[in-house]
C-alpha cells in the first residue's frame, strides 16, 4: 500500500517533435469580450504561446495559480476551445486539419479526468449507464461488449465487485469511488493521453493518495502520458515526470521535477515554492514572502515580461520592455527569464 | 426504479397529496367505466338525441335523490315495458285460434307529493292484416277505476294521457293528471298515495298477433343527474364528459410541457441566433390574447377537439415557462459532467436529449400536473361559448345548453351546478397533487 | 492549572441532528480548552463532523438539531446557559466570531463590503455608523485591503481579497476567538500565504485566540500552536503543535500525516484503506478501529481519553 517516489534516470525532453505524442506549437487561445452582444470590446488572452512536447508514457504537470490560462491550455488539448493561433499536434496529426470523423478519434483517445468528481457524473445516470456512453458514442455496437469493457474498466479503478457498484448513481459513492469512476470512464476508449484537472484536490487527505497511485499504476502498464493540471506543488513530485509553471498564459519554467524543486530559477517559481507549506511547526513562527500584487488582467497584460510588476528582481529598462524569450541555463531545465541571458 | 419508490413515501407524506391522488384516481375509474360502457358511436349517438333515444325521459327533470333534501316528496319518472318483463303480460288464447286476449297490468306505489308531468303508453303491435284493439283502465289507491280509453291499435300506437281528448271529455277537465291522481272528495291538491294500478286489455285478431306495450310516468325528477331540454339524461354527458376532459387536460399538458422543454433545452444549448429567435418568438407569444386566437379558429374554421386541442399546444409552447426553463438549462449546461460529454464526443443532440433533459425531470411533473387543470377549463371554456366540438358530449357542453335556455333564471340549477361542480373538482384533485410534487420536487432541483 | 485563565472551555459538548435513518451524531462529547492568544487546528476529513463543531460552540444551529448539550465556557461563564436573545447580544461577534467556510460567496452581492464589515460593529458595539466604518477601516487595513475598496461591491473584490473582508468583519467587533472554518480551501497558494500572514499578525498585534477548523495539513501547521484531531464526531488526539507534527500518537493521526505529501525531502506515501464511518448509529467501540492496523481485542469498548505529558490520545495503545 505504500507508494515508492518515482526515480526517472532517462532525458525525456525532446528538441524535434517527431516521435512526440502531443507536440503544442505557439498556441494562442483567445477570447472576445463583446459589449451588449455588438461590437468587440478585446480579447481575454488566456494562453498566449505556449509550446512544449509531451513524450510517450510520459507525465507532466502543469502547475499556476488561478487565471494563469492552465485550464484553458487543458480545454483547448481537449478540443473544447478552439486555438486562435498555434497548432496542436497529435500524433503526428495538425488537430485544425481533422474532420469530424478524425475528431471523434482524436477525443476517444483523450481521456479527461474532472476536478470535482460528483458533478463529473451524471446524477440521474447510474455508473454501468456512465461508462457505456463514451462506447456507445464511440460506435461499439454489441451490447455484451459493452458490458465486457465496463466491467474491464471497473476492475481496472479496483472497483470490484463490480456488481456492487454498476448499479449505483453517484450520490450513493463515495467521493473517491466517484473519482474512481471518472477515471474509468476516461479510460474506457483506451486514450493514449489523459487529461487530469486537479483530480484529487475535493478529495480528502486519505484518499487522495490512493488515487493517484492508481494513475501511476495505470500510467505505466498502458504507457500512458499523463498532464496533471494542479496547483498543489507538493503533490508534483511525486507523480509527474515534468513540471511546467505556466503565469498568465505562458510557461515561466519547464523543468523536471527535481532540478525544478531544487533549484527553481524563475522568480515566480521561488515565490511559489515558499508559499507552499510542509506540515512543520515551525511554520508558525515566521511570516511567508509573498510577492505584492496579484495576477495582471489577461485582457491588457502588461508589456514585456508578465511578472515584472511583481519581481523583486525586476530589471529596469528590459523586463518591462521586452517579453523573454526561453533560455536553458542547464540542459533540460528551460526558463523565461532574463536573469539567465547568458 | 428506487427513485420512483422513495417519491412515492415522499408523497405519501402529505395528505394534500393524498387527497388529490384520490380524486385523480376516482376521475380515471369513472373515464374508464364511461369508456367501456357507453361506445365512442353510441355516445355521440345518444348525445345527437332525437325523439326515438330519449322519450322515456321528462323534460327539465330534477335528479331522483332531490327527494331525499326535500319535505315534499316529488314524483320520479319511471318507463316499464313488455318485452324485457317489467310489466307482466298473460296472453290467454281463446276458442279461435284467431283471437287471443292479452292481459297486460301493472301495480306501482304511488308516495309523492304532486302530480307526475305525463303519462303514457306506446303500443306496439305485431299483425298482418287486422288491428288489434285495446282498452286501458286505472285502478286508484281507493278502488275506483277509471276508464282511460279503448283504441283500436295500429303497428305503433302512442296515447298520451294529458292530451287524449275524449279522456279530457270524459273526466270532465283538462288537466288529466289532477282527475286520475287527486281524490275527487278531498279538498287538498295532493295525490291520493297509494297503490295505482294500469290495466289493459288487448285483443288480437290473428294468429300469431302479439300486443306489447311500454308505460311511462313522467314525473319532476329523474335518474341520477336529472335531465335537460332535450330529454336527454345528464348522466350521459357528466360521465362520458371525464374521459373528454381528463384526455384534453393531459394531453395539452404532456404536450406542452414536454415541447417546451426541448425547444428551451435546444435554443439553450445552440445559442447564438436560435436561441435569440425563440426568445423573441416566446416573447411575442406572450403578448398574443390566447382565449381570442382560439375563438377565432373556431369560428372561421372548425370546432373540432383535436383542431382545439393542437392549436392550444402550438400557443402554449412558447411560453413563459421557457424562459424559467432557460435559465435553469443556462447553469446546468455548465456542468462539469456536460462538459465531459463534450469531451468524449457526445453529439449536440445527445447532449440535448440524454443529459439536459433527464436533468430536468423532476422539474417537469409539478408544472405538467399543475397545467392541467387550466386545460381542462380552457376546453370548457371554449364549450360555454359555445366554441365546443358539435358531437361529443362535454361538461362545458352541458353549461353551454343551460345558459343558452336560461336554466339559472328558471331556477333549474341542477343543470348549471353538476358540469361547474365536476370541473372544480377535477381542478382541485391536480391542483392538490401538483402542489405536493411541487413541495417533493423542488428540494433535489437545488443540486443543479 | 488555572481552570479560569482559559479563553475558552468546552465540557462534554453534544451536537446531534434529526435525520430520516437516525440521529447524525455529529459532535460526541467533546472536551478540550483554549487559552488566550493561541490557536488550535481541529484537523478532520469531511464527514468528522468539525464544521458541526463550529455551529456547536457559536450556537449557529439549524432546524433539524435533537441533542444540543454541554458547557461552553467562554472566560469562566457558561455560554450555554445564556437563552437564544442574551447569546445574539452578548456573545456571537462579541466575545466570538466566525469566518464560515466559502466565506467569500457569503458576502452579500448587493451592499458595499464596507458597510457589511461595518454592520457587526453597529449592532453588537451599539456605534453610529460613522464610528462603525472607521472601525471597518481599521480591519481593512489590519487584514491588507486597501482602503478605497470600502466603497466596492463584492463582485469587483478577487477571491483572497473577499477572504480578507471576510476575516476583517469577523475582527471589527474584537473579539477575543475568531473561528474559521477552511478559511483558504478554495485559494490559490500565494493567495492562502498571504492570508495566513494576516492571520499570524492579527494574533500577534491584537492578542485573538483562533479556532482553525480544515483538511489542510501543511498548512495548518502555519497558525497552529495546538492540534486537535477530529474523527466521527470525537476528538482523538489533542498536543501542541511542536510535538504533534513530529510525532503524532493516534493511529490515524499517523496515518493522516503519512498521506500528506511533502514539498521538500522525499517520503513514503500512505493511505488508508476504507471510509470514515457514517455519523448514524455508531456503535460502542473505537471507531477508528475498523480500519486501524494497529487494533486489537481491547478496540472492541471505546477508548478512554489518555493524558500524557500533557497531550491527549483517545486510544488503548496508550494506556
Amino acid at each position: 500500500m505504500s507508494v515508492e517516489v518515482k526515480e526517472l534516470s532517462t532525458d525525456r525532453v525532446h528538441s524535434d517533435h517527431s516521435d512526440a505524442l502531443l507536440s503544442v506549437q505557439e498556441l494562442r487561445v483567445w477570447f472576445e469580450l463583446r459589449r451588449f452582444g455588438l461590437g468587440h470590446a478585446g480579447y481575454v488572452h488566456a494562453v498566449d504561446g505556449v509550446s512544449f512536447d509531451l513524450g510517450h508514457g510520459e507525465a507532466i504537470a502543469v502547475v499556476g495559480e488561478s487565471g494563469c490560462g492552465k485550464s484553458t491550455l487543458m480545454k483547448t488539448i481537449l478540443a473544447l476551445h478552439q486555438p486562435t493561433k498555434g497548432e496542436i499536434v497529435f500524433d503526428g496529426k495538425k488537430l485544425s486539419e481533422l474532420d469530424s470523423n478524425e475528431m471523434k478519434w482524436y477525443r476517444s483517445q483523450v481521456g479527461y479526468v474532472q476536478q470535482d468528481p460528483y458533478g463529473a457524473l451524471a446524477p440521474f445516470m447510474n455508473v454501468r449507464k456512465i461508462l457505456e456512453e463514451p462506447l456507445i458514442i464511440g460506435g461499439v455496437k454489441s451490447k455484451e461488449e459493452r458490458e465486457q469493457r465496463v466491467r474491464n474498466d471497473m476492475e481496472e479503478v479496483k472497483l470490484h465487485p463490480v456488481e456492487d457498484y454498476w448499479d449505483k448513481y453517484p450520490h450513493m459513492l463515495s467521493g473517491g469511488q466517484q473519482q474512481r469512476v471518472v477515471i474509468a470512464r476516461a479510460m474506457t476508449m483506451e486514450p493514449k493521453l489523459l487529461v487530469a484537472d486537479e483530480p484529487v484536490s475535493m478529495l480528502d487527505a486519505s484518499v487522495r493518495v490512493e488515487i493517484l497511485k492508481l494513475f501511476q499504476g495505470l500510467q505505466q502498464k498502458y504507457n500512458l502520458s499523463v498532464i496533471y493540471i494542479t496547483h498543489d506543488l507538493a503533490t508534483v513530485s511525486y507523480f509527474s515526470e515534468r513540471i511546467f509553471v505556466m503565469y498568465a498564459g505562458r510557461i515561466a519554467e519547464k523543468a523536471r521535477v527535481d532540478p525544478l524543486l531544487q533549484n527553481p530559477l524563475h522568480p515566480y517559481t521561488h515565490a511559489l515554492l515558499q508559499g507552499t507549506s510542509d506540515p512543520d511547526a515551525r511554520n508558525a513562527l515566521s511570516y511567508k514572502e509573498v510577492p505584492t500584487g496579484e495576477p495582471p488582467s489577461l485582457i491588457t497584460p502588461p508589456p514585456g515580461c508578465r511578472f515584472h510588476p511583481r519581481c523583486s528582481k525586476a530589471m529596469q529598462g528590459l523586463c518591462e520592455v521586452k517579453e523573454p524569450p526561453d533560455f536553458e541555463p542547464e540542459p533540460g531545465h528551460l526558463v523565461a527569464c532574463w536573469l539567465y541571458e547568458k | 426504479m428506487t427513485a420512483l419508490k422513495n417519491s412515492i413515501r415522499d408523497l405519501l407524506r402529505y395528505p394534500s397529496a393524498i387527497l388529490g391522488s384520490v380524486i385523480i384516481l376516482l376521475l380515471l375509474a369513472v373515464s374508464v367505466y364511461a369508456l367501456v360502457t357507453i361506445p365512442y358511436g353510441e355516445a355521440v349517438r345518444l348525445w345527437r338525441g332525437g325523439e326515438e333515444v330519449w322519450y322515456q325521459n321528462p323534460k327539465y327533470a330534477a335528479p331522483a335523490w332531490f327527494n331525499y333534501f326535500s319535505n315534499k316528496k316529488q314524483p320520479v319518472s319511471f318507463a316499464v315495458n313488455t318485452t324485457d318483463g317489467s310489466m307482466a303480460k298473460t296472453i290467454t288464447p281463446s276458442s279461435d285460434p284467431n283471437i287471443s286476449t292479452v292481459d297486460i297490468t301493472y301495480s306501482f306505489d304511488y308516495a309523492y307529493d304532486g302530480v307526475p308531468q305525463e303519462l303514457m303508453i306506446y303500443f306496439t303491435s305485431q299483425f298482418i292484416e287486422k288491428f288489434s284493439f285495446v282498452s286501458v283502465s286505472w285502478i286508484t289507491p281507493d278502488g275506483r277505476t277509471i276508464r282511460i280509453a279503448d283504441m283500436v291499435a295500429d303497428h305503433k300506437l302512442t296515447f298520451r294521457f294529458s292530451q287524449d281528448q275524449k279522456l279530457q271529455k270524459r273526466l270532465k277537465t283538462e288537466d288529466v293528471m289532477q282527475a286520475i291522481f287527486v281524490d275527487p272528495e278531498s279538498s287538498t291538491q295532493a295525490p291520493l298515495k297509494g297503490q295505482y294500478q294500469l290495466v289493459i286489455n288487448g285483443t288480437a285478431f290473428e294468429k300469431d298477433a302479439t300486443i306489447d306495450a311500454e308505460f311511462v310516468l313522467h314525473g319532476e325528477l329523474f335518474g341520477a343527474a336529472g335531465t335537460d331540454k332535450y330529454r336527454r339524461d345528464l348522466l350521459l354527458p357528466l360521465l362520458y364528459g371525464t374521459p373528454i376532459a381528463l384526455a384534453f387536460g393531459l394531453l395539452a399538458a404532456l404536450g406542452t410541457s414536454l415541447l417546451t422543454m426541448v425547444i428551451a433545452a435546444t435554443g439553450t444549448w445552440y445559442g447564438g441566433w436560435l436561441d435569440e429567435l425563440i426568445q423573441r418568438i416566446t416573447e411575442v407569444n406572450l403578448v398574443l390574447p390566447f382565449l381570442a386566437i382560439l375563438i377565432m379558429v373556431g369560428t372561421f374554421f372548425s370546432r373540432s377537439i383535436w383542431l382545439m386541442l393542437g392549436v392550444t399546444i402550438l400557443l402554449s409552447i412558447f411560453s413563459g415557462s421557457i424562459k424559467t426553463y432557460r435559465s435553469i438549462f443556462m447553469q446546468s449546461k455548465e456542468s462539469s459532467y456536460i462538459e465531459a460529454a463534450r469531451a468524449y464526443g457526445a453529439s449536440s443532440s445527445r447532449i440535448i436529449f440524454s443529459y439536459l433533459i433527464p436533468r430536468m425531470i423532476p422539474l417537469l411533473i409539478p408544472a405538467l400536473v399543475s397545467s392541467v387543470p387550466s386545460f381542462v377549463f380552457l376546453e370548457a371554456s371554449l364549450a360555454v361559448l359555445g366554441l365546443g366540438d358539435p358531437v361529443l358530449p362535454t361538461w362545458g357542453k352541458v353549461i353551454n345548453d343551460a345558459w343558452a335556455d336560461g336554466a339559472l333564471w328558471q331556477g333549474r340549477y341542477y343543470w348549471v351546478l353538476e358540469p361547474a361542480i365536476l370541473l372544480m373538482i377535477t381542478g382541485f384533485g391536480f391542483a392538490l397533487l401538483g402542489f405536493a410534487l411541487d413541495r417533493i420536487f423542488n428540494p433535489r432541483l437545488r443540486e443543479i | 492549572m488555572t481552570q479560569d485563565k482559559k479563553l475558552l472551555r468546552i465540557e462534554k459538548l453534544f451536537l446531534y441532528f434529526n435525520s430520516r435513518q437516525g440521529d447524525v451524531q455529529a459532535v460526541d462529547g467533546v472536551d478540550f480548552a483554549l487559552d488566550y492568544n493561541r490557536a488550535v487546528v481541529i484537523l478532520g476529513e469531511s464527514g468528522c463532523g468539525k464544521s458541526s463543531l463550529a455551529k456547536a460552540i457559536l450556537r449557529l444551529l439549524p432546524r433539524n438539531v435533537s441533542k444540543y448539550s454541554g458547557k461552553v465556557m467562554l472566560e469562566g461563564s457558561d455560554t450555554m446557559a445564556l437563552d437564544d436573545e442574551e447569546y445574539r447580544l452578548n456573545v456571537r461577534w462579541v466575545g466570538m466570531s466566525m469566518v464560515p467556510q466559502a466565506a467569500m460567496n457569503a458576502l452579500n452581492p448587493v451592499l458595499r463590503v464596507g458597510d457589511q464589515v461595518a454592520e457587526p460593529a453597529m449592532i453588537h458595539l451599539g456605534v453610529n455608523k460613522e464610528k462603525a466604518l472607521l472601525q471597518a477601516k481599521n480591519m481593512f487595513q489590519h487584514v491588507g485591503v486597501p482602503e478605497g475598496f470600502l466603497n466596492r461591491y463584492a463582485f469587483e473584490l478577487s477571491g483572497g481579497m473577499r477572504q480578507r473582508v471576510a476575516i476583517a468583519m469577523a475582527l471589527v467587533t474584537s473579539p477575543n476567538l475568531i473561528i474559521l472554518d477552511e478559511p483558504t480551501s478554495a485559494l490559490d497558494v500565494l493567495t492562502q500565504a498571504n492570508i495566513f500572514n494576516v492571520l499570524k499578525r492579527t494574533k500577534k498585534e491584537l492578542g485573538t485566540s483562533y479556532i482553525l477548523i480544515t483538511h489542510d495539513i501543511a498548512t495548518s501547521s502555519e497558525l497552529a500552536d495546538d492540534v486537535a484531531v477530529m474523527y466521527a464526531g470525537q476528538i482523538v488526539e489533542y498536543a501542541d503543535a511542536p510535538r504533534f507534527f513530529a510525532e503524532p500518537l493516534h493511529p490515524y493521526s499517523k496515518a493522516l500525516m503519512a498521506s500528506v505529501p511533502t514539498l521538500r525531502g522525499k517520503k513514503v506515501l500512505d493511505f488508508i484503506e476504507g471510509q470514515p464511518p457514517s455519523l448514524i448509529n455508531l456503535p460502542e467501540r473505537c471507531r477508528f478501529a475498523p480500519r486501524c492496523h494497529a487494533r486489537f481485542d481491547k478496540c472492541e469498548q471505546d477508548p478512554p481519553t489518555i493524558e500524557k505529558d500533557g497531550r491527549k490520545v483517545k486510544c488503548w495503545l496508550y494506556t
